[in-house]
């Protein structure tokens, strides 16, 4: 049960073969005798946890049947979750019990799934490590000297070591598709839009979009059945008729044309990711794919455009934390403009503060058309690459990120080096377009490698039906992480 | 283009974020770093290029919405301030800005 898909679970559960108090008593009992060592969840609430799990058996006892019903699922500590602590891996948000649900969480609960807490990220979604976490740094279970990624760091490492059989995230530069192949698992960054951001605490909000982990193409497909659709509270969300994610998971491969830009092939790739990623080209040529060379010039400034508008984004989002009306307020203070001052110095980590001065000075006086609006026209640029891509081709292939996983503290001392690693991640949001990462492989150290393939928009389900082609004929999603054996928690 | 430390006290009064004086030179260091990445934006010719300021606006056509301005929201007050540092009344209470 523990390394069972979700679509395996729902049959399970269909057929009565096991109830959901016993599946949710399974997953709390693995989550709780393996955080202590991967610190993938913030708040584990077993309560919650078995109320919801009665109340799915309820559901199904009364006949009721559904893709999630009685499904366990683990919420990033970034959508807000009534009665909960939702900290956004913040100190500033290390006392808020949330007063209402986000878009997201109501969604998911009303499909039936079973909440058993919330997991650990990069302080407000900022950072691609995990260790930027007020919480500490969640691990990675293949390897627990080295980093999950982030910025959804904690769900990627809790569906990995099968905490959980799917995790809730947010992209914003890579922070679903980076963490999800340095830990081999799946994840959908979905079109910008399509995934409320109602109760989604706010980074980069032209960036911000939530979406789903899982252990496979297929399951991400089942998530986002339940997850995407139009939210009157979000002005972002878009209004379009419900869609079913999962209509081509039996797409024909033959005939597709799959775009090969040179800018994810050049050099700075580590030789182990570049072989998996190769071999994944081949194993799509093999099945009727056509393979393209397509170019995306200014991919290589995507990077830069993205550390202008991301913190001036969120130089404005987090203006909002004054320790007035939530969130951490300092002890002592001479006046309100100190209690200000002293409540952010305090409350906001070192990355956070970094990223909110880049941003006030980027959109400051002298400075706002030097380096926002020339960021922004560039962003339109990169958005060009690709809707001059989508005349050659039908998605784009190449590696999710330029390595696999690294040792904690390895690019501490270093904001841009870090940066760096999302340097294949950045492009997609920044033209509002879905990207999705599933496993291809492991390099020499047996540490899992990610493919990524980006689509135009609303293009999901053709990415996630390209992607269960691929997962129908090899096994790298299955492969269990080598830290977290199937026994551990069991027996409980 | 390089920060000086007048610059970072400056942003950081702007940010309303205390930044003790032993670390400036660190965040000065940083902050420096960053911008040292971000310059290579300056000589992109951009002439004639629209700002794009929204995911979806280089799709057309796909405007922000608008609602009517009409109260949607139920009152929750207590449940709102339940989380406030500090209330008294049903008003979040702040040090005093008035003599």
């Amino acid at each position: 049960m523990l390394n069972a898909t979700v679509a395996q679970l729902a049959r399970a559960l269909g057929r009565r073969e096991i109830s959901s108090v016993e599946l949710a008593r399974l997953f709390l009992a693995r989550t709780q005798a393996l955080n202590a060592g991967l610190n993938a969840f913030i708040t584990i609430d077993p309560d919650r946890a078995l109320a919801d799990a009665r109340a799915a058996d309820a559901r199904i006892a009364s006949g009721e049947r559904g893709p999630l019903l009685g499904i366990p699922l683990a919420h990033k500590d970034i959508f807000c979750t009534r009665g909960m602590l939702t900290s956004c891996g913040s100190r500033m948000l290390s006392n808020f019990v949330s007063p209402y649900d986000a878009g997201v969480v109501e969604r998911m609960a009303r499909a039936g799934t079973v909440l058993l807490g919330k997991t650990n990220m990069d302080e407000f979604a900022m950072g691609s490590s995990n260790e930027s976490s007020w919480y500490g740094p969640a691990r990675n279970p293949w390897d627990l000297a080295r980093v999950p990624g982030g910025s959804s760091g904690g769900s990627a490492a809790a569906v990995a070591a099968r905490m959980v059989p799917a995790a809730t995230g947010t992209d914003t530069g890579g922070s679903i598709r980076q963490p999800a192949a340095l830990t081999g698992v799946c994840g959908l960054k979905p079109t910008y839009g399509t995934v409320s951001r109602y109760g989604m605490i706010a980074y980069a909000s032209s960036l911000d979009q939530g979406g789903p982990f899982g252990k496979s193409a297929e399951d991400l497909a089942i998530l986002m059945n339940a997850m995407a659709g139009f939210d009157t509270r979000d002005s972002t969300s878009l209004e379009r008729p419900d869609e079913d994610y999962a209509r081509s998971l039996d797409v024909n491969l033959a005939g597709l044309r799959i775009g090969l830009p040179e800018e994810f092939f050049g050099e700075g790739i580590e030789p182990g990711v570049r072989r998996a990623v190769d071999e994944a080209v081949r194993w799509f040529e093999k099945a009727g794919a056509k393979t393209v060379r397509v170019r995306l010039p200014n991919a290589r400034l995507a990077v830069p455009v993205y550390y202008v508008i991301a913190p001036a984004e969120a130089s404005s989002n987090l203006s909002r934390y004054d320790g007035v009306r939530y969130g951490h307020r300092a002890a002592e203070y001479a006046d309100l403009a100190d209690m200000y001052r002293r409540s952010r110095a305090e409350g906001f980590g070192r990355e956070v503060k970094r990223r909110i001065l880049i941003g006030t000075y980027v959109l400051s006086h002298g400075y706002y058309d030097a380096y926002y609006l020339q960021a922004q026209k560039v962003r339109r640029l990169i958005a060009q690459d690709f809707a001059e891509a989508w005349r050659h081709c039908d998605l784009i292939l190449g590696p999710t990120s330029p390595g696999t996983a690294f040792p904690l503290g390895a690019n501490s001392d270093d904001p841009v080096k870090m940066y760096l690693n999302d340097i294949f991640t950045i492009p997609a949001p920044l033209a509002g377009l879905p990207g999705l990462s599933i496993p291809c492989g492991f390099d020499e150290a047996g540490l899992p490698v990610g493919l990524q393939l980006m689509g135009d928009h609303f293009s999901e389900a053709l990415l996630l039906g390209a992607g269960h082609r691929y997962q129908q004929d090899t096994d790298w999603h299955l492969r269990m992480p080598r830290e977290t054996p199937l026994d551990t928690g069991a027996g409980k | 283009m390089s920060l000086s430390h007048d610059d970072v006290a400056r942003i950081a009064r702007l940010a309303r974020i205390d930044i003790p004086a032993a670390e400036t030179g660190e965040v000065l260091q940083q902050l420096n770093r960053v911008l040292g990445l971000v310059d290579e934006l300056r000589a992109v010719d951009t002439t004639g290029v629209e700002p794009m300021a929204h995911a979806l606006d280089a799709r057309g056509g796909m405007a922000q919405r608008l609602r009517p301005d009409e109260a949607t929201e139920p009152d929750r007050r207590e449940a709102y301030q339940a989380v406030a540092p500090e209330v008294a009344d049903g008003l979040y209470l702040v040090p005093r800005v008035l003599e």
